[in-house]
C-alpha cells in the first residue's frame, strides 16, 4: 500500500517533467529562446517540486500515522482491560499486531482477537490517510509547479537551488545518522536507568556481579546484578592485550617499511598488510576459535597450566594481528608526513638511520602515533565478532589473562540474540551500546584532535 | 659578532680529535649494532604479520579441502513401491512428496546382510543422509518408467559417516598381524578364542599402553587437585573452632580423602598397566578398537592376554581353524568408540562397503549451490550468496548517491563554517563508531521503532515497506549504507580534491553555473576515484557481521530470498551460525563459506586496483 | 696551523675525478677541487649544475639516495673517504653540514645543540655537554638570545635564528670540514647579513665550504671559488680573481649576470 503511494509519487513526478516541458515550449510560443529558462529546466522544477512535496508529506504522514496507531490500540487495551500495563500490555499489543497481519503469536485469547480487529481497523485508516494525503499533496505541488510557467520564471536558477539544497541534505546525513545512533540508544539507556536502576546508575558503573538475566522469570531485574565492571575488566583485559601486539609490531613494521626496506621489500609487505586489513572480523574469530584459542590451551597443557578455551590471550592475541595493519599504515603516514629535511639536518651531523629514526622522526611523529593508537584501541573496545566467536558469555571478575573473560561487546549480541523478551533484554543491551558508543566517540574526537593539531604544524 | 664577553675556558677544538679516536669506533661500532637491532625488529614485526596471515590462510584453505568432495554409498535399489508411494508420486500437489526410504534401507540391508526394520536397524539407517527417500522419490517420479526395476542410486552418507571417510576419526592402522593364529570357540556363542604368536598385536598393545599410560597421568592430576581441596580444608578446619562447623568440614575433609585415595589408586592402576610388559587388557570402550579380519568376517577383540585374545564376532566368519600368516589382519582403530560419532559396527560395514567399492565420491557441489539445512551433509551457501547480493544492491543504491552528491556539496558548495565543521567532525567519527552500534541503530530505529519513557515515538521506519523488515536484507543494506557512507564520502572527496581548478575555473569561464561545473566537469574526471572508494568500501560491507546478527540477519533462513524484502541471512552471518553448529562436519564447510567471501573480496579489491591503475591520471 | 707551508697538508679537502650518476643522468662530470683548511670556499653556478649534488657527496649525504653512485676519489686528510672501511657515519661527524632551509628538530633549543654531542659521546658528564652547548651557541652568535630559553623548541625561533641554531647544531658535533648549502636562501637580508658574518668568524677553526646562488655572498664570504657549469667545474680558483678576471667565458657571462 505504502510502496504503491511512493511509486504514485515519482509517476506523478515523470508525468510533471513531461507536461511542464510542453508547457514551457506553448508558453513560448514555438520560440524556446524567448524562455529565460530551458524547457527542460521547467520539467526538472517540476518533477523535483512533485518528488519532494509527495515524499515530504509521506514522511510526516507516517510519523503522525503511527503515533495515532500507537496510541488507539493503547487506548483501546485500556478500555478493554484496565488492570494490564507494562510488558504484559505490550506483549498483548504485539501479539493482537501479528494476529491481524498473521504472524507469530505467544498466546490468543479473547482479549487478543478483540484487540486485533481494532487494529485492522485503525491499520486501514492510517494506510488509506497516508496515501490519500501523500498522492494528494505530491498532485497539488505539481498543480502549482506547472501554474508557475511563464517565459520569464527562472526555472534554472530554482531548480540549483532546490538541488543545491538536496547536496546540503545528503551531507546532513551524516548529522542525521549521529543523531539516530543517539535516539536509538537513549530512550532504553534512560529507561533502564529510571527504572531496574531507579538513578543509582552507580550501580551499573562500578557493581561487581554482572548477571541481568538472572531474575528475570520472576519478572524483576536486580539492580545488584547489572554491575558492568566484570565486562570493562574484561574488555580492557583483551584491549591491552591486543594493543600489546598491535602497537609495537604495526609500529616496528611502519619504521622498517618507511625507512629501512628496499623497493622490493615494500613491494609484497604493504600488500600483505592490506590483505590482512581486509579480511573480515569474522573470519579472524573463526580463526580465533578453531585455530588459535587450541593451539593456547595445547601450550598451556604442555606447560602444565590451565589455559581456558575462551580466554582472553586467544582473543586478544588475533584483535591484535587485526589491528596491526591499521596501526602500520597510519604510523607509516606519519612518519613519511616528517619532513625530509629533519632527517637530513640529522644524517648531517652523524647520525645513524636508527638514530635519526628514534630520536628525531619518531619524537616529531610521536602526536600522530598517539593518535593511530588511540584509534586502534577504540576499535579494539568495538570489535564485535573475534570476542562473540572466541570468548564466552560468563562474566567473570578476573585479571588472569588465561581466564574466561566476556566484553561489552559479546553481552551486547548475546543480549539481543537470546530468548529472554527483547523488551527485558534492550535495557541491559542498549545501556551497554551506549556506554561502547560513549567511550569510542571521546577516544575518537580525542584522536582528531591530536591528528589536526600535528597536521597544522607542518603544514 | 661572536659574544666575547665571557668566554668558557672549555676548547671545542680538542673534541674533533675523539671522532678519529680508538673509542669512537667503539662507539661506532656499538651504534651500528642498535641500527641492526632495529632492523631486526621491523622484519621480526613484519614476519610475524605473514606468518599470521600465513596460518590464516592455511587454515581455511585445509578446511576448505576436507569439504571439497562427498561420499555416496552406491546402491542397486529395486523400485518396489507400495500404493501409498504410488499415490505420492502422481500427486500433483507440489507439497506432497514421495519418500521411498525403504527401499534405500532394504538395499543397504541386502548389501552388508544385516537387518533394515525396526529398532535393531537404526545403525544402518543412520549411514545415509535424512532426505536421500526424497530424493530418490523425486527420481522415480520424473521416470515412472523405472517402477518394478532395479535402479542404481547412489545415496549420500550420513555427516559423520563423511567425517569418517576423510579420516577425522582416525584410520584403521595395522595392529601387528604377525605370525599365525588359531580361532576356536569361546565360552558363549559370539565369543572366539584367537590364540597367536608373543609378537602379534604389538601396535596395539603399544598403543593400549600409550592410552592407560595417558590415562593414569590424568588421573594422577585429578587426585593432586583432591589433595589440594583436602589439604585447604585441613587448614580450614584448624582455624575454625565453632564445633557445628567443624563437623560439617570434618565429613566434607572425609570424602575429598577417599576420593583422592580412590583416584590415586585408579592411576596407579592404569600406570602398571601401562608399564608392565605382561599384562592383560580388558579393552573398554574408551579404549582403542581392536579388530581381527579372517575367514571373511570381523572380530571385535574385548580382551587381550600376552598370547591369547578373546573377541566378539561382528561379521560372521566362515569357519574357525588355524589362519596362516597373510591371511588375516589385525586392525586398530586408535579413536576409541565412546569418543567417535560412529560405532564399531558402523565402521566395519563402511569398512566392508570401502572393499566392496560401494563407497563413490564426487565433487562437492551442493556446499556451494543449495542453501543452509539442518543436515550438515546438505548445507550448503548458496541461499547466503544471493542475501549477500541482495543486501549489497540495496547499500549501493542508498550509499553511492548520497555519498557522491555530499561529496560533492562538502568540496564544491559547502561554505566555510561552523555547520560544515560540524557536518565533518560527524562524518570522521561515524568512521570510527564500532559496527554493532549501527547494529542497535538498525534494530531501533528501522525495525522495532523508538520509544522513550514508554511513549512511541515513530514504529520502525522500514516499517513503510515491508509487514516485518526484521532478517531482511533491506534491512541489512540500509544499515550497512550508513555504515559506509563515511568511507565512501572520505574517498570521494579525495578524488574530487584531486581534480585541478583549473577545470573548474574553464568551465565556469565559460557561462556554466557551478552545478553544471560539478556534474559536467569535475564529477566525471573524479568518477574513477570515487568508484575505486565506492568498490573498497563496499568490500568492507560484504565482510561485515555484527551489525547483521543484531538486526536478526543470522536466522536459520532455507530458501534464498527472492528479493530484499524476503527474508534471509549473508555469507558473513552464515559463517557465524555455522561456526557455532557443533556438527564437525560445519567445520569444513564454514571454511568453504568463509574461501568463498575471500575470493569475492579479492576479486573487488583487484577490480580497484585495476580501475586505479587504468584511469589514474596525475595532474 | 696557519702558519704551515704550502704544502698538499695544507688541502683539507682533496678530490679528484669525482663523477656523480643519478640513475642515467651524469650529474657531475671528472672535477677536480681542492679545499683549503681556515678558509671559505664558495661554490657558484647556475640552478642544476651541480654545486649541491657536488658539496653532498664531501659528506657522503648522496648515500641516502639509492639511485646516485659516486666514483672517483676524495680524501679528507689522508683518508679516501669513498673506501669500504670509512663509514659514514663517522665521516658525517667530521664534515658537518648546515641545510638550505632551516631544519631544527622539534626538540628544545639545547637539545637540538647537545643532539650531535650526544649521540657522538663527546661529553664526558652533564656540566661538558652544557659547556659544548654555550660554546656553541656562542660560535653561532645565539647565545644572548637563547640563553634564557633553551629549553623550549627550536621551532619557536624565527628563521634566522633557526639558522643560527642549526649552525650551532653543526658546531657542537665538532666537525673539521663545514658544509653549507644555501644556508641563507630562505633568511631576510638581515639574517643573511648575521649568518655571513657567522661564516667569516667560522673560518678561523673550520674548512667551510659553501654553496650559494648569490655572487655577492661568494665574493663577500669567500677566499676561493669554484663555478659549475653543467656538471664541469669550469673554474677555481681565488675568489678575487674569478670575480675580477676570470679565465672562463662562461663565468665571465655568469658573474655579469647574463645567464643563470
Amino acid at each position: 500500500m505504502l510502496t504503491i503511494a511512493l511509486l504514485g509519487v515519482v509517476i506523478l513526478g515523470i508525468a510533471g517533467y513531461v507536461i511542464a516541458r510542453q508547457r514551457a515550449v506553448a508558453v513560448s510560443a514555438g520560440e524556446t529562446a524567448a524562455l529565460h529558462s530551458r524547457p527542460g529546466y521547467h520539467g526538472l522544477y517540476a518533477l523535483t517540486v512533485t518528488i519532494l512535496v509527495g515524499i515530504g508529506v509521506f514522511i510526516v504522514a507516517s510519523a503522525v500515522g503511527s503515533w495515532y496507531l500507537g496510541s488507539s490500540m493503547r487506548s483501546a487495551l485500556t478500555d478493554l482491560d484496565p488492570t494490564i500495563s507494562g510488558m504484559q500490555a505490550d506483549r498483548v499489543l504485539q501479539d493482537a499486531r501479528a494476529l491481524a497481519t498473521g504472524g507469530v503469536t505467544s498466546a490468543v485469547d479473547a482479549l487478543r482477537e478483540e484487540l486485533s480487529g481494532v487494529f485492522s481497523g485503525v491499520n486501514a485508516t492510517r494506510l488509506w490517510g497516508i496515501t490519500i494525503l501523500t498522492l494528494g499533496g505530491s498532485i497539488a505541488a505539481l498543480l502549482f509547479a506547472l501554474r508557475t510557467i511563464t517565459t520569464e520564471f527562472r526555472a534554472r536558477n530554482k531548480s540549483e537551488t532546490i538541488f543545491r539544497t538536496i547536496l546540503w541534505s545528503t551531507a546532513a546525513v551524516a548529522i542525521v545518522t549521529t543523531v539516530m545512533i543517539f535516539i536509538a540508544l537513549i530512550g532504553e539507556t534512560l529507561n533502564f536507568f529510571t527504572g531496574v536502576l531507579d538513578w543509582r546508575i552507580d550501580k551499573f558503573l562500578f557493581g561487581l556481579t554482572w548477571s541481568p538475566l538472572s531474575g528475570v522469570h520472576t519478572g524483576e531485574m536486580s539492580p545488584d546484578k547489572v554491575g558492568a565492571v566484570p565486562l570493562f575488566v574484561g574488555t580492557l583485559m583483551i584491549t591491552v592485550i591486543a594493543m600489546l601486539v598491535a602497537i609495537p609490531i604495526g609500529l616496528f613494521a611502519a619504521i622498517y617499511l618507511s625507512e629501512f626496506a628496499s623497493g622490493h621489500v615494500r613491494a609484497w609487505a604493504k600488500p600483505m598488510l592490506e590483505i590482512l586489513a581486509g579480511i573480515p572480523t569474522v573470519v579472524y574469530g573463526f580463526f580465533a576459535a578453531t585455530t588459535v584459542a587450541p593451539f593456547m590451551v595445547g601450550m598451556g597443557e604442555s606447560l602444565g597450566i590451565s589455559v581456558e578455551a575462551e580466554s582472553a590471550l586467544a582473543a586478544g592475541i588475533v584483535m591484535g594481528i587485526m589491528i596491526i595493519p591499521f596501526i602500520s599504515s597510519l604510523s607509516d603516514d606519519v612518519i613519511n608526513a616528517v619532513p625530509q629535511s629533519l632527517r637530513d639536518g640529522s644524517y648531517g651531523l652523524g647520525a645513524t638511520r636508527a638514530e635519526t629514526i628514534m630520536k628525531v622522526v619518531l619524537p616529531a611523529a610521536l602526536p600522530g602515533i598517539v593518535s593511530a593508537s588511540l584509534l586502534g584501541i577504540s576499535r579494539a573496545v568495538g570489535e564485535t565478532m573475534i570476542v562473540v566467536m572466541a570468548v564466552g558469555q560468563s562474566a567473570n571478575l578476573t585479571f588472569n589473562p588465561l581466564d574466561k573473560v566476556t566484553t561489552v561487546t559479546v553481552q551486547i549480541t548475546m543480549l539481543i540474540l537470546g530468548d529472554t523478551e527483547a523488551e527485558t533484554a534492550a535495557g541491559p543491551a542498549y545501556t551497554l551500546g551506549f556506554a561502547l558508543f560513549a567511550a569510542t566517540l571521546s577516544l575518537n574526537i580525542v584522536a582528531l584532535r591530536i591528528v589536526r593539531k600535528y597536521r597544522q604544524k607542518y603544514d | 659578532m661572536t659574544d666575547t664577553t665571557t668566554q668558557p675556558a672549555f676548547d671545542m677544538a680538542k673534541l674533533s680529535a675523539k671522532h678519529t679516536s680508538q673509542e669512537s669506533e667503539a662507539r661506532i661500532k656499538r651504534r651500528h649494532w642498535a641500527e641492526f637491532r632495529l632492523k631486526a625488529y621491523g622484519i621480526l614485526a613484519i614476519l610475524f604479520a605473514a606468518v599470521a596471515l600465513v596460518i590464516l590462510v592455511y587454515t581455511i584453505v585445509a578446511k576448505t579441502l576436507t569439504v571439497t568432495n562427498e561420499y555416496y554409498l552406491s546402491l542397486n535399489v529395486p523400485i518396489e513401491l507400495t500404493d501409498r508411494q504410488s499415490a505420492a508420486l502422481t500427486d500433483d500437489n507440489p507439497n506432497t512428496n514421495a519418500n521411498l526410504e525403504n527401499l534405500i534401507y532394504q538395499a543397504i540391508g541386502e548389501q552388508l546382510e544385516a537387518p533394515h526394520r525396526g529398532r535393531s536397524a537404526r545403525p544402518l539407517k543412520a549411514l545415509v543422509s535424512t532426505y536421500e527417500g526424497f530424493s530418490l522419490g523425486e527420481i522415480v517420479g520424473a521416470n515412472p518408467d523405472l517402477i518394478g526395476g532395479d535402479y542404481h542410486f547412489e545415496a549420500l552418507l550420513d555427516d559423520n559417516l563423511q567425517l569418517y571417510m576423510k579420516g577425522d576419526f582416525g584410520r584403521l592402522r595395522d595392529a601387528g598381524s604377525a605370525g599365525p593364529i588359531t580361532i576356536s570357540a569361546g565360552e558363549s556363542e559370539d565369543q572366539v578364542v584367537i590364540s597367536a604368536a608373543s609378537n602379534a598385536f604389538g601396535n596395539s598393545r603399544i598403543a593400549m599402553r600409550e592410552d592407560r599410560a595417558a590415562e593414569g597421568r590424568a588421573l594422577r592430576r585429578s587426585a593432586r587437585d583432591q589433595e589440594r581441596a583436602f589439604n585447604e580444608t585441613q587448614d580450614t578446619l584448624d582455624d575454625t573452632t565453632d564445633p557445628e562447623e567443624r563437623d560439617r568440614l570434618e565429613k566434607l575433609l572425609d570424602g575429598f580423602g577417599q576420593q583422592r585415595d580412590q583416584i590415586f589408586a585408579r592411576a596407579d592402576a592404569a600406570l602398571t598397566e601401562a608399564t608392565d610388559q605382561r599384562n592383560n587388557f580388558t579393552l573398554r570402550t574408551d579404549d582403542p578398537s581392536v579388530f581381527i579380519r579372517a575367514n571373511g568376517g570381523w572380530i571385535k577383540i574385548t580382551e587381550m592376554e600376552p598370547e591369547r585374545l578373546i573377541g566378539t564376532v561382528m561379521n560372521p566368519l566362515t569357519g574357525l581353524g588355524e589362519v596362516a600368516e597373510g591371511k588375516w589382519s589385525g586392525l586398530l582403530m586408535t579413536s576409541p568408540e565412546a569418543e567417535r560419532k560412529i560405532s564399531d559396527r558402523q565402521l566395519l560395514w563402511m569398512e566392508d562397503l570401502k572393499r566392496e567399492d560401494r563407497i563413490v565420491t564426487h565433487f562437492n557441489q551442493r556446499v556451494l549451490f543449495s542453501s543452509d539445512s539442518a543436515q550438515a551433509e546438505l548445507a550448503g551457501i548458496w541461499g547466503a550468496l544471493i542475501g549477500s547480493f541482495w543486501t549489497m544492491m540495496v547499500t549501493f543504491a542508498i550509499v553511492f548517491p548520497i555519498g557522491v552528491m555530499a561529496s560533492i556539496y562538502l568540496e564544491e558548495f559547502a561554505p566555510k563554517n561552523r555547520l560544515t565543521d560540524f557536518i565533518e567532525v560527524n562524518i570522521n567519527n561515524l568512521a570510527a563508531v564500532p559496527s554493532i552500534v549501527f547494529g542497535l541503530l538498525g534494530l531501533t530505529i528501522l525495525l522495532s521503532g523508538v520509544k522513550l519513557f514508554g511513549i512511541e515515538l515513530f514504529d520502525g521506519l522500514l516499517k513503510a515497506f515491508a509487514e516485518d523488515p526484521r532478517s531482511t536484507p533491506l534491512a541489512g543494506g540500509v544499515v550497512l549504507a550508513l555504515m559506509s557512507l563515511p568511507t565512501i564520502i572520505i574517498a570521494s572527496r579525495a578524488s574530487i580534491k584531486a581534480v585541478p581548478p583549473s577545470i573548474r575555473d574553464a568551465a565556469l569561464g565559460l557561462g556554466a553555473s557551478k552545478l553544471q561545473t560539478s556534474t559536467h566537469h569535475v564529477l566525471p574526471l573524479a568518477m574513477p576515484g570515487i568508484l575505486t572508494g565506492s568498490i573498497i568500501a563496499m568490500a568492507q560491507a560484504l565482510g561485515e557481521t555484527a551489525p547483521l546478527i543484531i538486526i536478526g540477519m543470522n536466522s536459520f533462513i532455507q530458501d534464498p530470498p527472492g528479493g530484499p524484502l524476503d527474508k534471509g541471512n549473508v555469507l558473513p552471518s552464515l559463517i557465524y551460525l555455522w561456526n557455532n553448529n557443533s556438527e564437525r562436519l560445519f567445520d569444513g564447510k564454514t571454511a568453504v563459506a568463509i574461501s568463498v567471501l575471500l575470493i569475492f573480496l579479492i576479486l573487488m579489491n583487484a577490480l580497484a586496483v585495476v580501475l586505479r591503475k587504468r584511469f589514474e591520471r596525475r595532474w | 696551523m696557519l702558519d704551515s707551508g704550502a704544502t698538499s697538508t695544507d688541502y683539507k679537502i682533496t678530490a679528484s675525478k669525482v663523477n656523480v650518476h643519478y640513475g642515467d643522468a651524469h650529474a657531475i662530470k671528472d672535477v677536480d677541487v681542492n679545499i683549503e683548511s681556515n678558509a671559505v670556499t664558495a661554490f657558484i653556478g647556475p640552478s642544476g649544475c651541480g654545486k649541491s649534488t657536488f658539496l653532498r657527496c664531501l659528506n657522503r649525504m648522496n648515500d641516502t639516495i639509492d639511485i646516485c653512485r659516486v666514483s672517483g676519489e676524495i680524501l679528507l686528510d689522508d683518508l679516501d673517504i669513498y673506501q669500504k672501511k670509512v663509514d659514514p657515519v663517522n665521516l658525517r661527524a667530521r664534515v658537518g653540514m648546515v641545510f638550505q632551509k632551516p631544519n631544527p628538530f622539534p626538540k628544545s633549543i639545547y637539545d637540538n645543540v647537545a643532539y650531535g654531542p650526544r649521540i657522538h659521546g663527546l661529553a664526558k658528564d652533564k656540566a661538558e655537554l652544557d659547556q659544548i652547548v654555550e660554546q656553541s651557541l656562542r660560535r653561532a652568535a645565539l647565545w644572548n638570545e637563547a640563553k634564557d630559553r633553551l629549553d623550549q623548541p627550536g621551532t619557536g625561533l624565527s628563521g634566522g635564528q633557526q639558522q643560527r641554531l642549526c649552525i650551532a647544531r653543526a658546531v657542537a658535533t665538532a666537525p673539521e670540514v663545514l658544509l653549507m648549502d644555501e644556508p641563507c636562501s630562505a633568511l631576510d637580508p638581515i639574517a643573511t647579513a648575521l649568518v655571513e658574518e657567522l661564516i667569516d668568524e667560522l673560518r678561523a677553526s673550520y674548512s667551510v665550504v659553501i654553496v650559494t646562488h648569490s655572487m655577492q655572498q661568494a665574493a663577500r664570504v669567500s677566499q676561493k671559488t669554484a663555478f659549475f657549469h653543467l656538471g664541469h667545474l669550469l673554474e677555481f680558483g681565488e675568489t678575487s680573481k674569478i670575480f675580477t678576471n676570470p679565465d672562463h667565458e662562461k663565468t665571465q657571462q655568469y658573474i655579469t649576470g647574463r645567464f643563470g
